[in-house]
This record gives structure tokens, sequence and C-alpha cells, in this order.
């Protein structure tokens, strides 16, 4: 079996690692690197639950190999955190109940912060678009939207606060 | 854990490179671009290449040249994404960019590419199951087997085209370039299928497709209309394509190509000719919309029962037509009711 020496940098710590070359994205991360937060559900690109972002794009670490995603900025659900602070994704999410079983809210997130990092008003229509590759078989969807935009909110008014404090 | 089999994987950073690794590996090497087609058939064990090559580190596989007045040169490793977003495509080319737009869900746009979407596999319920699944019945003549459970007594395979693209790319007479170890030829996008299930493209093993030239657009107009059971994730089970030119009331020019049904996609001749050179009248694109009833062949190996989804075709053309004159419609190009109405 063909290993590699590869190099790939997770929610900003580079990792020097020697993996059989067919082993994808989420089989590394879970396997090699014990960031199990990824979630692995169809492994056939059909559920979204695995989603990462790779240079601030969500990707299906499912159906990518890790050898071709080297030397990119991948974040995953552990990367969202700022310390022992939630991201105002994970905080809206925990206030209204927007995860259930939780089993697709990892890849959920990151999708999310996605759209809010590009796109920090994003009407209803928007935000649904942008998580239509992320089935979730508990929550109905509805909460989801509303903790995304709750979180889109806060995260402007922030925005706001820190721009007039540095004027 | 649904693994891939092993295989040696090489990342040329020139198209050279990777044509003289697919000359000296043969048969047992395949290309893979965006990897979102390859990998979930291989590790259905639909394919076991010994050798994979990436084409990902290419360069000039990423570009995208020329404006509508010139055409527009893509090249094969662009990302759905891109495509559906580039503002001369949005502009010029608007069929296309809505095309690949509705391809799948938002992370395998940002992953898949346009040229991998216009080699994609054909699909069969049948075929695009785990090997537990497929050795369980016994196979099919697709892959390690000797009958078609589809149509059992048919020599051949009614695997389906499931490309969103090519309809459009094929209706904007588009040409694309292709690179093998023997050098380098053009073929038109319409002649690059065939209807066959497995053997659904004009291309040789070795031959990696480079770029996909769209010509000056000519005062066409292009929509594309997709038919699906939900609004992300799902193949098309039909699409169509129409790119149209108008000369005052008169039809100047016309393609209607149609998708996710026949094991390619395929031009519309017979409505075409009912169009072409005439007034344009609602009479007239109703009967064009029944004229392309005939040629659409739908088996019960998708998804949906076959006969709504040949019926779907005139009306898909009907709303296209439709769109494309700026006549009222109460649809989406998806498929579903409009909120407007
Ligand atoms: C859940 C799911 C839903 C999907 N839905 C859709 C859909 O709605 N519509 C749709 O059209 N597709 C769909 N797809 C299929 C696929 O994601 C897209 O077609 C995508 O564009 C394929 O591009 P890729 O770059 O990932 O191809 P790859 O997987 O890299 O390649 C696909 C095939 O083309 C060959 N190939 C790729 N690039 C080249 C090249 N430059 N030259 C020669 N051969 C090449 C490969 O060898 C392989 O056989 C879906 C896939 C999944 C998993
Ligand atoms: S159409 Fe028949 S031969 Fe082709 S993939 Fe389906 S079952 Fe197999
Ligand atoms: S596990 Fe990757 S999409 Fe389902
Ligand atoms: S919360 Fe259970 S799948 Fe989404």
């Amino acid at each position: 079996m063909d290993k590699q020496l590869i190099t790939l940098r997770v929610n900003g710590e580079v990792h020097e690692l020697a993996i059989p070359v067919h082993k994808t994205l989420l089989e590394v991360l879970r396997e090699d690197l014990h960031l199990t937060g990824t979630k692995h559900g169809c492994e056939l690109g059909e559920c979204g639950t695995c989603t990462v972002l790779v240079d601030g794009q969500p990707v299906l670490s499912c159906l990518a190999l890790a050898v071709e995603w080297q030397h990119r900025d991948i974040v995953t659900v552990e990367g969202l955190a700022d310390g022992p602070r939630p991201h105002p994704l994970q905080q809206a999410f925990a206030e209204l109940g927007a995860a259930q079983c939780g089993y697709c809210i990892p890849g959920t997130l990151l999708t999310a912060k996605a759209l809010l990092d590009h796109n920090p008003r994003p009407t209803r229509q928007e935000i649904k678009e942008a998580l239509s590759g992320n089935l979730c078989r508990c929550t109905g969807y509805i909460k989801i939207i509303e903790a995304v935009e709750r979180a889109a909110q806060r995260m402007a008014a922030q925005t706001a606060f820190a721009e007039s404090a540095a004027r | 854990m649904l693994r891939l089999p092993p295989f040696t994987y090489y990342a040329p950073a020139r198209i050279e490179d990777a044509v003289k690794i697919l000359a000296d590996y043969g048969p047992d090497a395949m290309v893979v671009a965006g990897g979102t087609d390859l990998y979930p058939n291989m590790k259905r064990r639909q394919f076991e290449p010994k050798i994979i090559v990436g084409l990902r580190q290419i360069r000039e596989l990423h570009r995208i040249n020329g404006d509508a007045k010139t055409g527009v040169t893509i090249g094969a490793c662009v990302t759905l994404a891109e495509v559906s977003q580039h503002p001369a495509i949005l502009a010029s080319y608007r069929g296309l960019a809505r095309a690949a737009g509705l391809v799948a869900n938002p992370q395998i746009r940002h992953m898949g590419t346009l040229g991998g979407n216009l080699c994609v596999d054909t699909r069969c319920n049948y075929y695009d199951q785990t090997l537990f699944w497929r050795q369980a019945l016994g196979y099919c003549l697709k892959k390690d087997g000797a009958i078609c459970p589809v149509a059992p007594g048919s020599q051949r395979c009614w695997a389906v085209t499931s490309t969103d693209t090519a309809p459009v790319i094929i209706a904007l007479r588009a040409t694309l370039r292709l690179v093998s170890p023997r050098g380098e030829r053009l073929v038109a996008a319409s002649d690059f299928y065939r209807d066959d299930g497995i053997h659904y493209l004009n291309k040789e093993a070795d031959e990696i497709l480079t770029e996909i030239l769209l010509p000056p657009i000519d005062g066409l107009k292009t929509t594309y209309w997709k038919l699906r059971r939900r609004g992300s994730f799902d193949f098309p089970v039909l699409g169509v394509a129409v790119a149209l030119a108008q000369e005052g009331e008169r039809c100047r020019d016309v393609r209607i190509v149609t998708g996710g049904v026949n094991s390619r996609p395929m031009e519309m001749t017979e409505a075409e000719r009912i169009l072409i050179g005439e007034r344009i009248t609602p009479d007239l694109i109703e009967r064009v919309a029944q004229a392309v009833y005939r040629p659409v062949k739908a088996l019960d190996n998708t998804d949906f029962v076959p006969l709504y989804r040949k019926k779907m075709a005139p009306v898909f053309v009907k709303r296209a037509l439709r769109e494309l004159l700026g006549w009222p419609i109460q649809e989406t190009p998806d498929g579903h009711t409009s909120a407007a109405g």
C-alpha cells in the first residue's frame, strides 16, 4: 500500500502525517488526527454532515482525498470556538434548540459560518440555499434557519460596535 | 466506513506530464478532477483504477478567458461554483451558469468541475449501488454482469446521461479540446456523446479534456430547466436546454437539447425544424413542444415514473421557450411552482 508524507493545516495547526494515499480527508481527520467532531454519514456525498471548510469554502471531506488538500486552510468544528467562548453560531444553535440529535450540526455550523463570512446579512432564502447541502433528519430546518439569523444579527451588531469603538 | 480501494496517486503540474502518465499506464489509470463522481463510484467499486492522475494542480486548466463577442474558453478544472458566478458567463451564457448552479448542492459545486461534469458517468438504480447490493442482485451489463435487469431482452445498457451542463454546452454549439499521447483534437460537444450507457463518451481512456470553447454568443439567449425530486442534491431526471435567437417576431435559430433521459443528451432536431424561420406564436410553441415527446426515452431506472418524465419533456420545452421570449410562466426552472405565481 502506498503511503505518503503529507502536510495538513487544520484549525491553524500544521500536521505532518504518513498516510495511505487512498485515505479521504474525513478518514484522516477522524482516525489520524482524532478530530471526531467531523461526522461520517453516507460517505458518498449525499448528506453533508462531513462538511469542513477549505480556504473558507464548504467542501465534503468524505469525497476529498487528503493528499489533494494539502497546504490549504482547513477548519473543522473543533476550530469554531474562540478558546472557551463558543462561536455566535454555536451560541444561537444552543439557545434556540436548533440541534436535536446533533449529528448534522458540525457540518451545518461550518456551512453557516462560510455563508456569514461572505455575506453577513443573508436573507432567509440565501440561508436556505447556502444550507441546502446539509441534510437534517430531526429539526425540520426551521430552528436551524432561525439560529443562523440570530447569529447573523449578533455578529453584525458586534462588528458595528467594534467599528464605532475604533473610531 | 465505506473506503476507497487502494491506488497510486499522481498530481502532475503540467498537461504533458499527465498525458505521459496516462500513456505509461494505459487502461489501469484514470484521471480525477473534483472527484465528486469518481470517488463515490470507486467506493461502490464501480471503478477500481490502480493509478489515479489528479488534474487539480494543473494551473492552465483553471482559467476562464474571453467574452461574449469573441467567445469564452473555460478550463476543464474550473469549478461549477465559479462557472455559475462568473460575470461573463452570467451575463451572456446564462443557461450555462444556471445549469452549473443547479448541480447537486453548494459543497459539491465548490469541488466538482465543468470538465468532470461533462464526463460524469451515466446513472441507473441498478448500478449506483454498493458492491454488496450489486453482488446480491447478480450484477448487470455495465459492470461485471451479463444481463440488463432494466431491459432484460436488450443487448445494450440504458443507463441515463445525468450531466446538467452537457445539454447547454451542446445547445451553445461548444467545442471541446482533448489532449492525448497522440496529440490534440477538437470535437463538437454534440459528437462527444454516444447513446450507450456503457461507452457513453467518444473519448479514449488516455484523452484528457482540457478546454471547453464557447462560440461568440451571436444574439442567442439560453436557459436550462431541471426536473428532480428535491430542490438540492438530486441528479436531473429530465433536463431541457434551449438556445434561441430571434429576428423581430421570427425565430432565427433555435437549439433544444434534453438531458436526464436517454443515454446521451439528445438534440431535438424535429422540434427545432418546426420553429426555425417561423413567426413565433403560442400555437407554434405548442407544436414544437409536442415534437419532443416521441424521441424522449425514459426507462424505469432513475427517480420518478418514466412516463411522467417523458410527459414533462414537452412541458419543460414550452416553459423554457416562454421564459426566453419573456412570456409569463408560473414555475421556476428547477421545476417548482414559483412563490410569485
Ligand atoms: C450527491 C451527489 C449529487 C450530484 N448531483 C449532480 C447533479 O445534480 N447534476 C450533475 O450533473 N452531477 C451531479 N453529481 C455528479 C458530480 O458531482 C458532478 O457531475 C461534478 O461536476 C463532477 O465533476 P468532478 O470534477 O467532481 O468529476 P470527477 O469525479 O473528478 O470525474 C468524473 C469523471 O470524469 C472524468 N474526468 C474528469 N475530468 C476530466 C478531464 N478533464 N478529462 C477527462 N476526463 C475527466 C473522470 O475520470 C471521471 O470518470 C452529483 C454527485 C453527488 C455525489
Ligand atoms: S441500464 Fe441495465 S445494464 Fe445499464 S446500468 Fe442499468 S441495469 Fe445495468
Ligand atoms: S458523509 Fe460526506 S456527504 Fe455524507
Ligand atoms: S439534529 Fe439530528 S440530524 Fe440534524
